[in-house]
């Protein structure tokens, strides 16, 4: 397993006088013999083998190639008989340990036992060998140009103007017809990235459990929690623009934009919980700050302030969506959105709210 | 001992194959054929036998795996989940996970043989960057590299999508996010993608096509092609004593390079196989299933989306309305100029220089990096850019990491970005002229011996020896061909050609100057060396080192 080196061209004094290999540039030839090399044979073959050194390189190699065969032979067992059966996270996890180094041993023996055959067993000499053109004789490409020429006259093509026009006419929709056929993968987007489930007196109900909210039970300041409207608690599709955001804020930090007066309840404020950068859920609430921080790229969006941007790629601040209470003192939207919630789109333009 | 008949069998079923289709003479002809042998050699090999490994294991999990969106509540081996309702995909995959046998095993070798794929096809692709190994007659095998580097990337998107966790989930939401800013068309896009609302049901069954049919069949076919035009067109090598443009050096395909790449992939076989064992990876049941209003702080996509996260995260955050049109530029920029950028200007690159060239020679020697110092420092410009952006994806680790502020992290990015790859360019540039002044040193003034001798007047020096011929072969290796000339660029009297005139043709002229080896002559050595180099005498120039381009370029 040892590399070879005495044995190369370079007689020892002019040994002394090579310097380190450079990484990236290759060995000095002639690195694999176990003796003396001999002219070389014909095609290149004839290294003779020191006999003693081959037979314990044979061993070794014979043993990696029976610890592959046991190997198997285990991993059988591992499968089969112990531990066998999975079904809980234990035996999972055993039968992978189990399982998976048996199968390493199987590659890593054969692997193993490869390379000492390829390196002290193969008598096979490194040799130099002409590269073959790439390209072909002139005389062949000539020899091809005037068979295409004669081909295509022959072919009819070439003078008639009409068939000619007329199959380029006939081949020119057909690229289309595999986009036709795409038509139907989905439906048109029309407006409906302009609305979410939530309107005029839909109840905020909690995500996960789906009991609606009341505001007098949603008071301990500085609480946040996650709503979706009433009907929609299962609906992924639904949750994934309607999700929202409800805190308790301090009503005298508020600032509070003209003309969004009403649309919080003593404080209890909800934003879209869709990121407006590339829609993560912006799910992470800092208390002293007030900071909503979305994981995904970092937007921060200041809850006290109309949810606008302060950091990050998102560029424009979480819709609001107006609440009130119903006469059983529940909280409700109390319209839907009014502005397109989630990532930006082409179509979506500034909106008027 | 040596026989001229192998044994019956064999001799049996090549007579059968050979009276059917010849195939004696085709497989005496190929397995003749000698293979250079240098260990960069092996990194498209681990990506080749990765790929092998995907497709197996992938068809294993095939055998259970339902692509499906359906609701089903979970009832199963993984107790904390009972009774959670979760997707067929994410209820399929902990079925592979925990109740078949191997399926965990099958699973994670599954993913890491698609980490090592991609991993092992960068390193790859820039072995043969900076070895130049792309040139004529190689571009059109760089290409398919580029292609199917980029579809690999999908197609490792779509593979870790499929299982419908909470990871992979907000994945999905990021793509349809980024899907549905692209200006015109993006809405479209997104509805046709995803056959109606996010996340909804059609989306994970067409990855799922995707992922196992339409990529892995056109990455075959690619693969298929990538190796037979490799096989006719053999490697490239580095130069070396003996060596020339015309020949390579190395062992035959039967039976030296046979066993040992067998070997080679048996031993990525066991790597992976051993990473599946010892080192878990994507533990969906730790993740839960995929629900929109649901994230798990810190979260990382697999290591080769990393770049596009980072690229999400440092962008400012500009948008415009114009005319009641959005452009979000804070989306669409980082998902389409890194990737574009680098991509297409891989594949260009070998037609750039060739242009800017006008070198039409067959190259078959690979350059060492340092006598090519505008490529590789246009090369390391890349790697420092993307090298950021991925840092860039873990800027929440690193502060974390480091105790930074966040948005420290984030201008810090914001700023390399752009600063990084220049200084990456200049230091790489001098580096790589460093290293050229400091082998034409080697070869005017030998090597240092280690030996010191005193002189009479008392002062020590050390005794510098000729370098080896090996040594020497290698140093003077490099493309000594006079720098190519612009053919028509300028008459006698200096007049510049018409197509050296305008905008096009400066452009040509100042990247022909960039290219030009004779830059090393700025440190006062370059081309010199060839005239006084202690080992500068026939002998080396009869190696054939560097004149092989020659006979190349006659044909044309
Ligand atoms: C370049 C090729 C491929 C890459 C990079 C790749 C990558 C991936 C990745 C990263 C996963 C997620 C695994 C996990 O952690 O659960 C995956 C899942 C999967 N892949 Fe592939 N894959 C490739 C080819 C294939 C092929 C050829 C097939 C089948 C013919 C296949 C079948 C599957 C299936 C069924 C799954 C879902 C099961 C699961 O997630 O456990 N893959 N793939
Ligand atoms: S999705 Fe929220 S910051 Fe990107």
């Amino acid at each position: 397993m040892t590399d070879n080196n005495e044995n190369s061209d370079v007689t020892p004094e002019e040994e002394g006088r090579v310097p380190k290999r450079v990484i990236g540039t290759p060995p000095s030839v002639g690195t694999q013999e176990l003796l003396p090399r001999e002219e070389p044979g014909e095609g290149g073959s004839g290294y003779v083998l020191d006999e003693k050194k081959a037979r314990s390189a044979e061993r070794v190699a014979a043993f990696f190639f029976t610890l592959t065969f046991l190997a198997s032979i285990a991993f059988i067992f591992f499968y089969a008989v112990w531990p066998g059966h999975v079904g809980n996270i234990q035996r999972a996890t055993r039968s992978n340990y189990t399982l998976g180094i048996a199968l390493t041993l199987i590659f890593l023996g054969l692997a193993v036992g490869m390379t000492i055959w390829v390196r002290h067993l193969v008598t096979t000499k490194e040799i130099v060998q002409e590269r073959h053109a790439i390209s072909s004789t002139a005389e062949d490409r000539e020899a091809f140009n005037e068979f295409f020429q004669k081909g295509a006259q022959e072919s009819g093509l070439i003078q008639r103007k009409l068939l000619r026009r007329t199959l380029l006419l006939a081949s020119a929709p057909l690229g289309l017809l595999p986009l036709v056929l795409l038509r139907d993968l989905g439906p048109l987007p029309e407006k409906k990235l302009r609305h979410t489930k939530w309107k005029s007196g839909t109840r905020l109900v909690v995500d996960g459990t789906g009991q609606p909210l009341k505001a007098t039970d949603f008071n301990s300041p500085g609480g946040i929690i996650t709503v979706v409207p009433e009907g929609a608690e299962n609906n992924l599709d639904e949750i994934a623009t309607s999700a929202v955001l409800l805190l308790n804020l301090p009503v005298d930090q508020l600032k509070i934009k003209k003309g969004r007066e009403n649309w919080n309840v003593g404080g209890i404020v909800a934003y879209s919980k869709i990121c407006t950068h590339v829609g993560c859920p912006a799910a992470l609430y800092e208390q002293t700050t007030h900071h909503i921080l979305c994981p995904c790229h970092q937007s921060t969006f200041d809850a006290l302030d109309s949810a606008k941007v302060i950091f990050g790629p998102a560029a424009r601040p979480l819709p609001q969506l107006p609440i009130g209470v119903d006469s059983e003192g529940y909280l409700i939207a109390t319209s839907d959105f009014k502005e397109p919630v989630g990532p930006s789109f082409w179509e979506r333009g500034r909106p008027k709210a | 001992m040596s026989t001229t008949t192998p044994p019956k069998a064999i001799d049996g079923a090549i007579g059968y194959a050979d009276e059917r289709f010849a195939i004696a003479g085709f497989l005496r002809a190929k397995s003749k054929k000698v293979f250079g042998d240098h260990w960069s050699f092996m990194l498209g090999e681990i990506a080749l036998y990765s790929f092998v490994i995907l497709l197996l294991s992938g068809v294993f999990l095939t055998l259970w795996f339902k692509p499906s969106m359906s609701e089903v509540v979970y009832h199963g081996s993984y107790t904390k989940l009972n009774g959670v309702s979760v997707s067929e995909a994410y209820d399929s995959t902990l079925r592979i996970s925990f109740d078949v046998r191997g399926g965990l095993l099958m699973r994670q070798i599954h993913h890491w043989a698609a980490v090592l794929f991609l991993a092992s096809t960068m390193v790859h692709l820039l072995r043969i960057f900076f070895t130049g190994a792309y040139r004529k007659p190689r571009e059109i095998n760089w290409l398919i590299g580029i292609v199917m580097f980029t579809i690999a990337i999908l197609e490792g998107l779509f593979g870790y999508s499929l299982p419908d966790d909470l990871l992979s989930g907000t994945g999905l939401r990021i793509t349809q996010g980024v899907l549905q800013s692209i200006p015109l068309v993006g809405t479209y896009l997104f509805y046709f993608a995803f056959g109606d609302a996010f996340p909804g049901h059609d989306f994970i069954p067409r990855l799922y096509t995707i992922h196992v049919l339409l990529i892995p069949g056109l990455l075959l076919a690619l693969v298929v092609a990538h190796l037979m035009i490799m096989w006719f067109q053999s490697h490239t090598q580095f130069p070396g004593k003996g060596r020339s443009n015309n020949t390579v050096t190395g062992k035959a395909f039967f039976p030296v390079f046979l066993i040992k790449t067998n070997a080679f992939m048996l031993f990525t076989f066991a790597v992976i196989a051993g990473l599946a064992t010892f080192a878990q990876i994507n533990p969906i049941w730790l993740f839960g299933p995929y629900t929109p209003d649901s994230i798990t702080a810190g979260s990382q996509p697999d290591f080769y989306m990393g770049f596009l996260e980072g690229a999400l995260r440092i962008m400012p955050n500009w948008e415009t309305n114009l005319w009641g049109h959005t452009v979000s530029w804070n989306v669409m920029i980082p998902a389409l100029v890194p990737l574009g950028l680098i991509m297409t200007g891989a594949a260009v690159w070998p037609f750039i220089e060739q242009w800017a060239t006008g070198d039409r020679k067959i190259h078959n020697f690979a350059d060492r990096p340092r006598n090519a110092p505008f490529r590789t420092a246009v090369g390391m410009t890349t790697v420092a850019f993307y090298g950021l952006l991925w840092l860039a994806g873990g800027n929440d680790i690193i502060a974390d990491k480091f105790h930074v502020s966040l948005y420290a992290t984030t201008w810090f990015f914001r700023f390399t970005i752009v600063i990084g790859p220049v200084i990456a360019f200049f230091v790489t540039k001098r580096i790589c002229l460093g290293l050229q002044g400091k082998d034409a040193d080697v070869l005017h003034h030998g090597v240092e011996s280690g030996k010191i001798m005193r002189l009479p007047n008392g002062e020590f020096i050390e005794v510098h020896e000729p370098a080896s011929e090996e040594e020497a072969a290698v140093l003077q290796g490099k493309d000594l061909l006079p720098a190519p000339e612009l053919e028509e660029a300028e008459d006698e009297n200096g007049v510049p050609a018409p197509s050296a005139r305008g905008p096009l043709g400066k452009v040509r002229k100042n990247l022909n100057r960039a290219f030009a080896p004779d830059e090393v002559s700025v440190d006062g050595h370059g081309e010199g060396h060839h005239e006084t180099g202690p080992h500068d005498d026939e002998q080396l120039a009869s190696d054939g080192v560097e004149t092989g381009g020659g006979k190349a370029i006659s044909r044309h």
